[in-house]
């Protein structure tokens, strides 16, 4: 019996852990490589769960496809962002790219207010209540479907970080700027490239993360809280460490909320990232710097 | 030092100008409450506060280079231990300062030891700082002691208020955050002139070459930590006494330090007359505007001003990523500030 | 002469590389010792084991009769040892007088005292006119003198100056020359690492050679330029 509620509840944090990780994921890249840390990203994510909600409420989209298209957007708003806002201050002290970021998510969050309103929203999918057992196991539709497509969207990642010729020049630019610049890799447009895709991990994440849990602006700095803590305790810059620190948090959050009260996760969540920044400030899969 | 020293010092040394314009400023602020109505007073109240505790952020980021992102934090501790003692033991917020501000540099003093020893810097230190504020919130939110997440409320006492018990109207509160402001301003001034101040200074430049001056950099950055947080407690018992009720939601909110910063850095990072004209400017420019839509669209829309605040911030960033007060002391001719 | 500085056997590797392999020297109070060798010979990483700023894997440091690797170079600048940086540090957004003021103010009695140290030391280096100019609007060799004179402000018994004559004119060394041996001749010790020279003969009573982290030779002037291992790979080197 208990064994059987602690197993759903491992299950249910790993999925969820998957979108977490795949939020995570685009804050980690972008550092990775700008080195800018998108203290907007948390606001980002919800502006995507605010464009699911309202193509599903409006047109019927399902999140679930509406994802790609807001991909897409966030990719063309990312590269834009670097292009004209973000570059000049790539070189800039670190306090000012953080008050840059910190002016466009306030801008972000309160818009979201003044449009929105402070309510919380749902999308009620026809199928969110839908779900299958296995044995003990009770796994819920919309989490399994958001688990599957963020591990696609990451597995996506990986696979143009590897396999792609743009992929390895971004990554080039990761570990040596001033050798990418010498071979005459065009350094803007690469890091235009990723702040994209960086963005376009958080768009499909708040979409996926609409079927899951309510929208509502206020929860933006908690996310972006949750995205830095995922990628501190993965370590920062390392895709991998995205994704399992995203697992971490996800079944850590799922097992507080069963274990000790739901109002605990956070606690629990901040626990880990003070004993990561402790005892391995570069992050469990982070090398030194 | 006794204080009148250190004050006539103060009084020598800073550039003539400087002082003028600053005797000036506190001459009229004493006399203005008899032009000013409840509502003027109220934001002239947000005004003093937000200029204290923009000087108090300013220590740590502007004078030692740490960035803290979770000063809501000293603000609410401070506010709830101030309250509670009121409240439950009748403790005069006067004396309840004292153990205010000592819990506030206690957690000051956690996140600094865990912080700097480990050697985690810029935006890890501000994560830190955020998780902790975030967790303090959590704890007050389960905590029915003290109400919990519904929030403690301090009763407004019948019968007129005592002013040592900062039970009384916004007049009061007016010039309780004006001596705050003042007395912030001042002890920042002398600070910026100690050796403390210089060795805040050096770990800001570059700490390795502070060490290599004999600075114990771990030190400074605990000193600027805890000094900080002690002047935002002080600052967080006024303004629960002034709100009369306490929400963790609210004390101890990102939103709030992050409101908390952009005086500061507006003004001028790592200035003393920063963090007051960063105040005078951007406070009433908000309430202004929250005003303004308030009249043009019927209702009240949450969160306007803080738009205005975001592109504010983002407009100084890029323009003048050193703040107005060093570029507004080139136009007054004010030399710069000798060590 | 007493010994103020006793390195024996200093050891430092970075992963495969050995930066600093068995170095011993010692540096007795009131001379000039010099520590020469090609870049990347390990000299500045030495520096950075007397300094306390790095830990050597192997071998013991005494700095005035007490162990000193591994105390903090605060902690060793309190005790009397100072340094510059060879990729100068000044704080760039803090004037000329309030660099010199915090290198004063360890042992001044109060910020008065510092101010009036700093502002002695830097009429020393001929850097008073400029007290009011921030650092960051230094020329290099301003910046070198800044460099110096900071260090010099904290009263040190040995000063560590690393390649404080590098990128400078002719003239300009011998004015920094100049300068180092009225301070040598106060009584404060040093130990220099260069590069240029001809102002490290004009200096230094004793070289030490190093060349890939190890010691090849160390003497007086004249019996390290006449070394055949030195004249190979240090001094031929150059000369070609
Ligand atoms: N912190 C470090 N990590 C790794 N290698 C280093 C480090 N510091 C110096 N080195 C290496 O050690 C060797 C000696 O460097 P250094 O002491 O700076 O030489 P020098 O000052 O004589 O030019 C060089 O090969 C350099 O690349
Ligand atoms: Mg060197």
């Amino acid at each position: 019996m208990l064994w059987s509620l602690y197993g759903n509840v491992l299950v249910q944090g790993v999925l969820t852990g998957l979108v977490y990780g795949l939020m995570a994921l685009g804050l980690s890249v972008i550092f990775g490589v700008v080195r800018v840390v998108n203290f907007a990203h948390g606001e980002f994510a919800v502006v995507a769960m605010y464009a699911a909600f309202v193509l599903f409420r409006s047109f019927g989209l399902d999140p679930f496809l509406s994802m790609l298209p807001i991909a897409a957007a966030f990719f063309v708003i990312g590269y834009g962002l670097q292009r004209t806002l973000i570059n000049p201050f790539v070189s800039r002290p670190e306090h000012e790219q953080f008050i840059l970021l910190v002016g466009l998510a306030i801008i972000m969050v309160n818009g979201t207010l003044m449009i929105f309103g402070p309510d919380a929203r749902s999308a009620n999918l026809p199928y969110s209540f839908d779900s299958w057992e296995i044995g003990p196991i009770i796994l819920d539709k919309v989490r399994v479907y958001a688990a599957i497509a963020a591990l696609a969207v990451a597995a996506l990642l990986f696979a143009f970080f590897r396999f792609t010729s743009t992929g390895v020049a971004i990554r080039a630019c990761a570990d040596n700027l001033v050798g990418a610049a010498v071979v005459g890799l065009n350094v803007k447009q690469l890091y235009a490239l990723t702040f994209g895709l960086g963005l376009a991990c958080v768009g499909a994440a708040g979409a996926l993360m609409v079927t899951l849990t309510d929208a509502t602006p206020m929860i933006a700095p908690a996310f972006t809280l949750l995205a830095f803590t995922i990628v501190i305790i993965g370590g920062m810059g390392s895709m991998a460490g995205a994704i399992v620190g995203g697992l971490l948090i996800g079944i850590a959050e799922a097992m507080a909320s069963v274990v000790i009260a739901p109002s605990m996760k956070t606690m629990v969540s901040f626990g880990l990232l003070v004993l990561v920044l402790a005892l391995r400030p570069q992050g469990l899969l982070g090398r030194r710097a | 030092m006794n204080p009148f020293t250190l004050l006539a010092r103060l009084v020598d040394e800073a550039p003539r100008r400087a002082l003028v314009l600053l005797a000036v400023l506190v001459a009229v602020l004493l006399v203005a409450p008899v032009a000013l109505d409840r509502y003027l007073l109220s934001v002239f109240f947000l005004i003093f506060w937000f200029a204290t505790v923009g000087q108090a952020w300013n220590v740590m980021m502007g004078l030692c280079g740490q960035l803290s992102l979770g000063h809501a934090l000293y603000v609410g501790l401070g506010g709830y231990v101030g309250a509670v003692l009121w409240v439950k033991f009748g403790i005069s917020p006067a004396i309840a300062i004292v153990p205010a501000v000592l819990v506030a540099m206690a957690f000051g003093a956690a996140i600094g030891w865990l912080g700097f020893r480990f050697g985690i810097e810029g935006v890890y230190f501000a994560l830190l700082t955020i998780a902790f504020a975030e967790v303090t919130r959590i704890g007050f939110d389960n905590w029915s002691y003290v109400g919990g997440a519904a929030g403690f409320f301090i009763p407004v006492t019948a019968g007129g208020g005592s002013a040592i018990n900062l039970r009384g109207g916004p007049l009061l509160f007016y010039y309780v955050a004006l001596a705050l402001m003042v007395a912030a301003f001042v002890i920042c001034a002398a600070l910026r002139r100690s050796r403390l101040g210089h060795a805040w200074l050096a770990v800001r430049e570059d700490p390795e070459a502070a060490r290599a001056l004999g600075i114990n950099v771990f030190r400074a950055k605990m000193a600027a930590v805890i000094v900080s947080s002690a002047m935002t407690a002080v600052a967080g018992v006024v303004y629960a006494f002034y709100q009369s009720n306490l929400f963790p939601s609210q004390s101890f909110d990102i939103a709030r330090s992050i409101e908390m910063i952009l005086a500061p850095i507006i003004g001028g990072l790592g200035t003393l007359f920063g963090p007051i004209l960063g105040a005078f400017i951007l406070t009433p420019l908000g309430q202004t505007l929250i005003a303004l839509v308030e009249k043009i669209a019927g209702r009240a829309i949450p969160g306007v001003n803080l738009v205005f605040y975001g592109a504010a911030l983002m407009v100084m960033i890029w323009f003048a990523p050193n703040g107005i007060w060093p570029w507004l002391k080139k136009k007054l001719g004010i030399p710069e500030e000798r060590s | 002469m007493t010994t103020l500085l006793d390195v024996r056997g200093a050891t430092k590797r970075f992963r495969g590389l050995t930066a600093v392999d068995n170095v011993s020297l010692s540096v007795s109070e009131g001379e000039i010792f010099a520590v020469i060798g090609p870049n990347g010979a390990g000299k500045t990483t030495l520096f950075n084991l007397i300094a306390g700023v790095m830990k050597p894997d192997a071998g013991s440091i005494t700095f005035d009769g007490a162990p000193s690797a591994g105390v903090p170079p605060h902690e060793l600048c309190r005790r009397g040892l100072a340094r510059t940086f060879q990729i100068v540090r000044p704080f760039p957004e803090l004037t000329v007088m309030e660099n010199a003021t915090i290198g004063a103010m360890m042992r001044a009695a109060d910020m008065d005292a510092a101010r009036a140290h700093a502002g002695e030391v830097l009429r020393r280096l001929d850097l008073w006119d400029r007290r009011d100019a921030r650092a960051k609007s230094l020329t290099l060799p301003d910046r070198k003198r800044l460099e110096c004179a900071r260090a010099l402000a904290t009263e040190p018994r040995l000063l560590l100056l690393d390649e404080v004559m590098a990128g400078l004119r002719p003239t300009e060394v011998d004015r920094i020359v100049a300068i180092l041996k009225d301070i040598n001749r106060e009584g404060v010790t040093i130990l220099l690492i260069e590069h240029v020279m001809r102002a490290t003969m004009a200096l230094a009573g004793r070289i030490h050679v190093l060349h890939h982290g190890a010691t090849i030779a160390e003497g007086t002037p004249d019996e390290v330029t006449r070394h055949p291992k030195v004249l190979e790979s240090y001094l031929g080197a150059e000369a070609l």
